[in-house]
């Protein structure tokens, strides 16, 4: 009897302890708080929350971070809570306390980065009205949230007529990674490249269920180039790693193969100089600058769902591989049609159902 | 020394010593700790929100924490909690979304079905163990892969139309309150922490004060003896196995009635499971002893996201100072073994 009551004397102390700890805390940083506001002319700041991939996963949480250090360099901030920060999450769970820790920090804008944040920003924002927020990739509609989203299909457009200017078995390959409304945008654009630049030519189109698995990725890309596909573009993250191992491998094997893959998100040609035919590009970086520059002039386009495609500089392609025998033109072929689409005068299909519809001419 | 003293003092030594050699590797590396501990402590206490957040993780962990320990009691090594609190998961979430029901019957439902469901998963290690003497470690582990891409099939093509979240949980079946995120300035915190504290006091009675614990505790301490005495081992084992899982689907039902209130597709494991192991080993295996372990982890955990942002330590050092702090917790069988020579010696 004796011992159990030590033991509820001890966790009793223990509860105080904690409680009392955070009473005291909580007064001290109103103490802050007030000491800030007291200094006036407080610099703009900015901060995201990357998803579990970190700022090193060579996809979009890596660009939006070097488009966030970017924006920092620009504007004289320093990383840190006076000027540019992310916050890694470790899991699901964790977007919630990590947008609420930089929302408390007082950034004047936070960023959630990937479709995977859009509950946890919604929620946060329903909560933090007095706070900015930006999401990428996904639509969020709050007064106080900025939904950022891409034209996938111009990018994978260009690179469809690249693929279609370079095959010389009209046969041509593509990896998606899970089905979802943005590989669907990347799908729709290339098909419609492809048919746009060489109407001859097919498409075999492939989904490998995953982002991750590039083992997954060379084991379809190896069955494309084996029946004959012999440019193949991946929007599978990851996965898209094992189209570059096997093309290189054939190239090893064979140097006068004539097999070419395409990247994407960021520039992919150092994942395979020899087979890289080149990159369709989503700037999220770009997208990243633009916003923080809009909410640091005041104008943050809260509420709003904005669409970066070509005319933003939100999408693009990468330079075209010096070793592509078509070269000239290819260049000359994609700048032509990145003014088409600038001017409007073609709309690139962003579903399956628009792309039935669609002709180039 | 008394054994209940050294009881209370592993686990603190252990945590000392993970802080000592965390503080070291800042110091070589250039950081200074008492900023990054600072850091630590202010993110799990700091603010009444974090709190509420540390509250809110402790929650799953001390049931996750209670499903090995009592696994453990028995002898046997359930490294399938993750598994059975991914089923748990999404069996609650599929009972709140489904059903219109008053809050008296729905809420419990909800989180009957995932116990029931954790039960039900960690039910097939423990038939195989109890009858064809399969080890549990293998079944489990496996069955952890096979939860995670049934829930993601179930969520992709039962519960929604392939899209990789549910809806909400109706509010009938929800553990948040509107009350607690208010005193908590909008944390997660929940309900469920009332439901784990329940589920401690369940096993500290269900093992120390019924026949049946006393079985149970004798299989775990050799099962040749508990078989001689007359008590059917497969049928222990079985149990076991039924309430380890039971204890682990309820922690998925805190996730999915209480912090998120949906279920998502997964990519890969929440580590909620495993924290679990470590959760346990730290606590002795006592239901109390899981209890405040878990406070600790789930205040590392919280505290831990502050440690970037506030003392500009890097994401990668901040995991090995918290993995450091786990290393020498779960090795404190070493310390263990250090207190009891030391307290003999004085003892002569």
């Amino acid at each position: 009897m004796k011992k159990r009551k030590i033991g509820m004397a001890l966790s009793l102390v223990l509860a105080a302890g904690t409680l009392l700890g955070a009473c005291g805390k909580s007064d001290d940083n109103a103490g802050d708080d007030n000491a800030k506001g007291g200094e006036k002319e407080k610099a703009f700041t900015v901060a995201m929350v990357t998803d579990v991939g970190g700022v090193d996963d060579k996809s979009f949480n890596q660009s939006a971070w070097e488009g966030l250090q970017a924006f920092g360099k620009e504007n004289g901030l320093e990383k840190g809570k006076d000027g540019y920060d992310y916050l890694q999450s470790k899991s699901d769970a964790d977007y919630s306390t990590n947008l609420n820790t930089l929302a408390r920090q007082d950034f004047d804008l936070v960023f959630g980065i990937g479709f995977l944040m859009q509950g946890a920003v919604e929620e946060i924002a329903k909560q933090q009205k007095d706070h900015h927020f930006a999401i990428v990739d996904s639509e969020v509609d709050q007064p106080n949230v900025a939904s950022i989203l891409f034209k996938e299909q111009e990018a994978s457009f260009l690179a469809g007529v690249a693929a279609a200017m370079t095959t010389k078995s009209n046969k041509i390959g593509f990896i998606g990674g899970v089905e979802s409304a943005v590989i669907e945008r990347f799908e729709a654009g290339f098909v419609a490249g492809v048919k746009a630049a060489n109407p001859d030519a097919t498409v075999d189109i492939q989904y490998a269920g995953a982002f991750d698995k590039a083992e997954l990725g060379q084991s379809i890309a190896s069955k494309m180039y084996s029946s004959g596909d012999d440019v193949v573009f991946h929007a599978a993250g990851a996965t898209g790693n094992g189209l570059f191992k096997e093309a290189t491998d054939r190239k090893a094997k064979d140097p006068n193969a004539e097999i070419w893959a395409i990247g994407v998100d960021s520039d992919q040609a150092n994942m395979g100089p020899d087979v890289v035919l080149t990159s369709a590009l989503k700037r999220v970086d770009n997208a990243v600058v633009d916003l923080s520059t809009k909410a640091k002039d005041g104008n943050f386009p809260g509420g709003k769902t904005i669409t970066y495609g070509l005319s933003e500089d939100g999408v693009g392609l990468a330079p075209i591989n010096e070793k592509a025998a078509a070269k000239a033109d290819i260049e000359k072929a994609v700048n032509e049609w990145i003014e088409k689409i600038k001017s409007g005068d073609v709309k690139v299909p962003g579903t399956r159902d628009e792309l039935k519809s669609f002709s180039a001419q | 020394m008394s054994k209940r003293l050294i009881g209370i003092l592993t686990p603190i030594i252990a945590v000392l010593l993970g802080i000592i050699v965390g503080t070291i590797i800042m110091l070589a590396s250039g950081y200074d700790p008492i900023t990054a501990y600072t850091a630590l402590w202010n993110g799990a206490f700091g603010e009444v929100y974090y709190t509420g957040e540390v509250i809110r993780q402790v929650t799953p962990y001390i049931l996750a924490g209670l499903a090995v320990a009592f696994a453990f009691r028995v002898g046997l090594f359930n490294i399938g909690v993750e598994g059975q609190f991914l089923v748990g998961w999404l069996a609650a979430v599929w009972v709140g979304v489904s059903f219109d029901l008053p809050r008296i019957i729905h809420l419990p439902l909800a989180i009957l079905a995932a116990a029931i469901a954790g039960a039900l998963w960690a039910f097939i290690p423990g038939l195989l163990k109890a009858r064809l003497r399969v080890h549990e470690v293998i079944v489990t582990i496996m069955l952890n892969y096979t939860a995670l891409h049934v829930c993601n099939y179930i969520i992709k093509n039962v519960l929604t139309d392939n899209k990789d979240k549910t809806d909400l949980v109706k509010d009938s079946a929800t553990l948040r309150s509107e009350w607690l995120q208010s005193i908590t300035d909008y944390s997660r915190f929940h309900w469920g922490i009332i439901v784990a504290i329940i589920c401690c006091f369940i096993m500290w009675f269900l093992l120390e004060r019924t026949t049946k614990g006393f079985e149970l505790r004798a299989v775990g301490f050799n099962q040749h003896a508990a078989q001689y005495a007359g008590m059917n081992v497969n049928r222990n084992i079985i149990l076991s196995m039924v309430i380890s899982g039971a204890f682990a689907g309820l922690a998925g039902a805190m996730e999915g009635l209480g912090t998120f209130g949906y279920v998502t597709v997964k990519g890969g494991f929440t580590g909620v499971g495993f924290d679990g192991i470590a959760i346990a080993l730290l606590g002795g295996n006592t239901a109390l002893g899981v209890f405040f372990a878990a406070i600790l982890f789930g205040a590392l955990k919280i505290g831990a996201l502050n440690m970037p942002l506030e003392a500009g330590v890097p994401n990668e050092l901040v995991d090995i100072i918290i993995a450091l702090i786990v290393f020498f917790v779960a090795s404190s069988y070493i310390i263990r073994k250090l207190l009891d020579r030391f307290g003999k010696k004085e003892v002569k």
